[in-house]
């Protein structure tokens, strides 16, 4: 049995639903998902300032649910993040030509996203010239990594495994360079054996790892692209 | 919680996409290596600090028969102590049940990438007999490689040629590969999932009768296929840069071709065969595989004798000359 029931059904199909609430949902995965990798695309691929990158993102994605631009991705021609970057260039340079991205709160329901969070990243990312393609990947890869670790957070909180999402965070998330403790440091901290850390930790990277799958999943069509994606992310076959 | 930044998505993705060896002896670097079952990490052995190679099965790889098969692996290389064969250090376990291979860290480069480089004929040759003495112990034995390819052999920083890989290799029955092992069960001392029926090899390099997935029953005639292959490969890469490209003598294709034959009976009964043709090509005698012609007869027997021959004829050319010259 997963260790993350239900299985994540695929958004990208959930946005092609006749049901409304279901379509919805979908929508609100892939925005949750995509929502900063864009913001980060319109800040260095089109040179947008602050509010406008945040203007033109919360258009983008009403756009997209309105005008069901999202839905008419095909599979075999391209993945479903390109699609979606290549649409958002679309939208991005449809918006400077006629100059309406700027109507602000006009027209669509505005998304709570956390815009500070994203230009904090924007703003530390010194790469004029790099590659979109890559750099929109990388956002995305951030992306899956931090939802995987909120569902992790949630699944250790509901068994009970909070001591080893603790440990977790503090040698895999929260550490930098030296300051990661050792397992022995760990053991005494708890009062625990080491083994018992080892194990904490085995546990928690395991599932770690199918979190991130299950995320890669649901913001793909099918299982071909599933696999490219997870590649992408883990640089191997997830077989 | 807040977006992870560079470093810390950098160190989830490693999690992601390396086993958790845990806090123990042996420290994870990077990854150097992977095969169709496994990858191959550089590690550090803190206890004796010193740098090794670690093989894993890939994270998806996990099934029993998995775990049974690099475990075998690791039991089969443990018994081939040779200097051709790069020595396992430990077995370890992983929390998950897996295991991982630790080896000795090898420097070098693969075979394939060393011949491109430009290589003399000769030296070719003295790496491929290193390969064939080799591949002759292990089958001494009783053990059968079954993917001998270019890729499966490195050339260390000294010249020491090393077969690696040996995830596919079978265990004959007894302790001498090299006597004919016909009564052994079909899947007897073959990895798991690697029993008759399964294709075992890389396609372009298997022997025929490996491809259609029987990988048994011609015994060391097998590796004398992989074997004619590598020896063919040699044969065709470029000579030193600025030398003319010259076509492989025909005795040296006749050795390959022999070895490569379609019926295993129709190959060396064994790799010390082989190689001892290798050997008399190089040593001026003839290839046993090989049908001379008379031309090439002459030709092999003079060669030898090549500088005191034209000695002999400058001298006798010169004494003509002085004694039409005395003559006049």
């Amino acid at each position: 049995m997963s260790a993350f029931p239900p299985t994540r059904h695929s958004a990208v199909v959930a946005i092609r639903s006749q049901d409304p609430g279901e379509r919805s949902r979908g929508y609100d995965a892939i925005v949750a998902a995509y929502w900063r990798p864009a913001y980060i695309h319109l800040r260095h691929r089109w040179g947008a300032a602050p509010e406008d990158a945040r203007d033109l993102v919360q258009g983008f994605f009403a756009d997209a649910f309105e005008k069901g631009t999202l839905e008419r991705f095909e599979p075999g021609r391209a993945r479903f993040r390109t699609w979606l970057r290549v649409c958002l260039d679309g939208y991005a340079g449809h918006a400077r030509e006629a100059a309406t991205a700027l109507k602000r709160g006009g027209g669509w329901t505005r998304l709570a996203l956390d815009f500070d969070g994203a230009e904090r990243i924007a703003g530390e990312l010194q790469a004029p010239g790099a590659d979109p393609d890559e750099m929109f990947r990388r956002e995305w890869a951030r992306s899956v990594l931090e939802g995987a670790l909120a569902d992790l957070s949630t699944w250790a909180a509901e068994r009970g495994h909070d001591t080893g999402f603790r440990m977790f965070l503090a040698v895999d998330v929260e550490s930098d360079g030296g300051a990661r403790p050792t397992y022995d440091e760990l053991a005494q901290a708890h009062g625990l054996p080491v083994t018992t850390v080892t194990n904490h930790l085995h546990r928690m990277r395991r599932e770690f790892r199918r979190a991130a799958l299950e995320r890669i999943r649901a913001l793909t069509l099918d299982e071909q692209e599933f696999r490219d994606e997870a590649r992408a992310l883990l640089g191997e076959d997830p077989a | 919680m807040k977006a992870p930044d560079d470093a810390t998505v950098a160190r989830l993705q490693r999690i992601l996409d390396t086993p958790d060896l845990g806090d123990g002896r042996y420290e994870l670097g990077e990854r150097i290596g992977e095969g169709g079952m496994g990858v191959v990490h550089v590690g550090l052995d803190r206890r004796l600090d010193r740098e090794v190679a670690i093989k894993f099965l890939r994270p998806g790889a996990l099934a029993a028969s998995d775990v049974a098969r690099l475990r075998r692996e690791a039991l089969l290389l443990a018994r081939l102590e040779h200097p051709g064969i790069v020595p396992v250090h430990d077995l370890g376990e992983l929390p998950d049940g897996g295991v991982f291979l630790v080896m000795k860290r090898v420097r070098g480069r693969g075979l394939d990438a060393v011949v491109q480089g430009g290589v003399p004929l000769g030296e070719r040759l003295r790496l491929f007999l290193q390969l064939a003495d080799t591949i002759a112990f292990a089958h001494a034995a009783g053990v059968l490689h079954r993917d001998l390819k270019p890729a499966n052999v490195m050339v260390g920083t000294f010249g020491e040629v090393l077969a690696m890989d040996w995830g596919v290799a079978r265990v004959v029955a007894g302790s001498d590969a090299t006597t004919e092992t016909r009564s052994a069960t079909p899947s007897e001392g073959s990895p798991p999932g690697t029993g008759a029926g399964t294709v075992i090899g890389t396609p372009g390099w298997m022997a025929p009768e490996q491809a259609r997935g029987d990988a048994i029953s011609s015994g060391v005639r097998m590796d004398v296929f992989g074997l004619g292959r590598m020896l063919g490969m040699l044969l065709e890469a470029p000579g030193p840069a600025g030398a003319a490209a010259r076509t492989p003598p025909a005795p040296l294709r006749s050795i390959a071709r022999r070895a490569t034959a379609e019926a295993p009976a129709d190959r060396y009964p064994d790799v010390p065969e082989m190689a001892a043709d290798v050997r008399r090509f190089l040593d001026g005698e003839r290839v046993l595989a090989h049908h001379e012609t008379p031309a090439e007869r002459v030709r092999r027997v003079l060669a030898p004798h090549t500088i005191a021959i034209v000695l002999i004829g400058a001298y006798v050319l010169v004494r003509a000359l002085l004694f039409a010259i005395n003559r006049r």
